[in-house]
């Protein structure tokens, strides 16, 4: 019973309100960038219930059951790794061998759903976007992975988001350490592709192909996609906190604390997004799989000699 | 007013469409999304696909060739779409009235919602109309100004 309270109000409601308000952060801060004023701060909850109104069109050669499922399959990962987050973030004895691996399994699930909804809407241009993200997807996957192993090593070779936090709470911050401070920046980098905002953003290039995958999503469909990617935006920065930052805390003054860290990461990859121009997907291959790559190797290795 | 207009009318997203204009009411509708005009305030984004789009902008002579297209466009766009039409040609057909190739105006091809005249219209203009029409819908059905023009 109450794992099911955990996925409705932390997982589904709380990371939803935290989502659209990055969102809206992400929003306001690209307007102050180009000398605008900005949306209003419930305009990303406006959007979501204007596409719930509005009629979902089918295309004639799509494959219905598939495009209709794809949206959703994406947001139910999304809330099942926002809930394995909060779980361990609110008490650090609820986690469980390996829950690592499981939520860096179900994060590449709504990238694979994107494609899946690419695919199905039998559009040329939405296959070709989906075809991007999924070379986009094996560029990123490794660093990642890599930069995720620092804070497993630092903190004894544990698989366990509550063990990580723990470790964290004794020994002070892993993004302190030198080690800690290279997989962040590589963790970052990845998370800038993963959610496909501009360097990386060439599966939904708006210039090339129109939107990409989404090109045929309309209505009910598209708010949920939009959610999705709402929330993935405050999950993501949410599991670089935990993992390298001592996660989030509601106590005091740790509030304001957990607030500036979340804010930070979201604007930090907002002003990248807006001072980078989009780079083509071999360009972001090679990015990904050179330097990236051999900086996540060298935190290894640092965090492997106790640096 | 339904939660469905209101939300509708908070973030409408534009598509805009021109059917063989000279290209300068294009220009003035880019220049809406500069920060000068910064028109992001009210909600408005350019939808890059008619699947997202709210508001279809539509300007130009409406010649034969894109006529199909037009319609076909306004087919596929998701119902409730408004239509406003920009510039002095896709309001009367302007200086090509008497062309072969622009048959018949805008407004017998598919509903128009509000006309916004100019040759080009400043970006002062399209915004002032697009916040009269926001302002007629708000208002409750029996209050609504009636159409002259039966379609």
């Amino acid at each position: 019973m109450i794992y099911i309270f955990y996925l409705l109000i932390y997982g589904f409601l709380l990371t939803a309100v935290f989502g659209l308000l990055a969102s809206w952060v992400d929003r306001k801060v690209t307007a102050r960038v180009q000398y605008r004023v900005g949306p209003p701060l419930l305009q990303p909850l406006i959007d979501i219930v204007k596409l719930l109104g509005k009629e979902t069109l089918i295309p004639r050669g799509a494959s219905k059951t598939t495009f209709l499922m794809a949206p959703v399959i994406g947001l139910a990962s999304i809330i099942l790794v926002s809930t394995l987050l909060w779980v361990n973030n609110i008490n650090s004895n609820n986690t469980f061998l390996g829950d690592l691996i499981v939520v860096l399994y179900l994060l590449a699930i709504p990238c694979i759903s994107i494609m899946m909804g690419g695919f199905a809407s039998g559009n040329p241009l939405a296959s070709l976007g989906a075809s991007r993200e999924m070379k986009l997807i094996l560029s990123y996957e490794l660093p990642f992975v890599l930069a995720v192993l620092v804070p497993v090593i630092k903190s004894d070779f544990s698989l366990g988001l509550g063990q990580i936090l723990k470790a964290q709470a004794q020994n002070g911050v892993f993004a302190g350490s030198l080690s800690g401070i290279l997989a962040l920046v590589a963790a970052i980098l990845c998370m800038q592709a993963k959610l496909t905002l501009v360097p990386f953003d060439i599966p939904e290039a708006e210039t090339e192909i129109v939107s990409g995958p989404l090109v045929e999503y309309s209505g009910s469909s598209l708010a949920i996609y939009r959610l999705m990617k709402n929330m993935l935006l405050f999950t993501l920065p949410f599991f670089l906190i935990i993992l390298f930052m001592g996660g989030l805390r509601f106590d005091g003054l740790h509030l304001l604390n957990g607030a500036l860290k979340v804010v930070g990461l979201v604007a930090l990859i907002t002003v990248i997004r807006n001072t980078n121009p989009r780079v083509r997907i071999d360009q972001a291959v090679r990015f990904f799989w050179g330097p990236v790559t051999i900086l996540a190797v060298i935190a290894v290795v640092l965090a492997l000699m106790g640096k | 007013m339904g939660i469905k207009l209101k939300a509708l009318l908070k973030s409408p997203w534009v598509f805009h469409l021109s059917t063989g204009s000279c290209n300068n009411c294009d220009i003035e509708i880019l220049d809406c999304l500069t920060p000068r005009f910064d028109i992001e305030r009210f909600g408005m984004l350019l939808a890059p696909s008619i699947k997202h789009a709210d508001v279809l902008l539509i300007t130009g002579s409406c010649n034969r060739q894109s006529v199909i297209r037009l319609k076909r466009l306004y087919e596929q766009a998701p119902k409730p779409c408004l239509v406003v039409a920009i510039g002095e040609c896709s309001l009367s057909r302007g200086m090509f009235i008497h062309s072969y190739n622009c048959p018949v105006p805008l407004d017998k091809i598919i509903p128009v919602d509000v006309y916004i005249p100019g040759c080009p219209p400043k970006p002062e203009a399209i915004i002032a109309g697009v916040v009269k029409l926001i302002e007629r819908l708000s208002l409750p059905k029996e209050a609504q100004p009636q159409k002259e023009v039966e379609r």
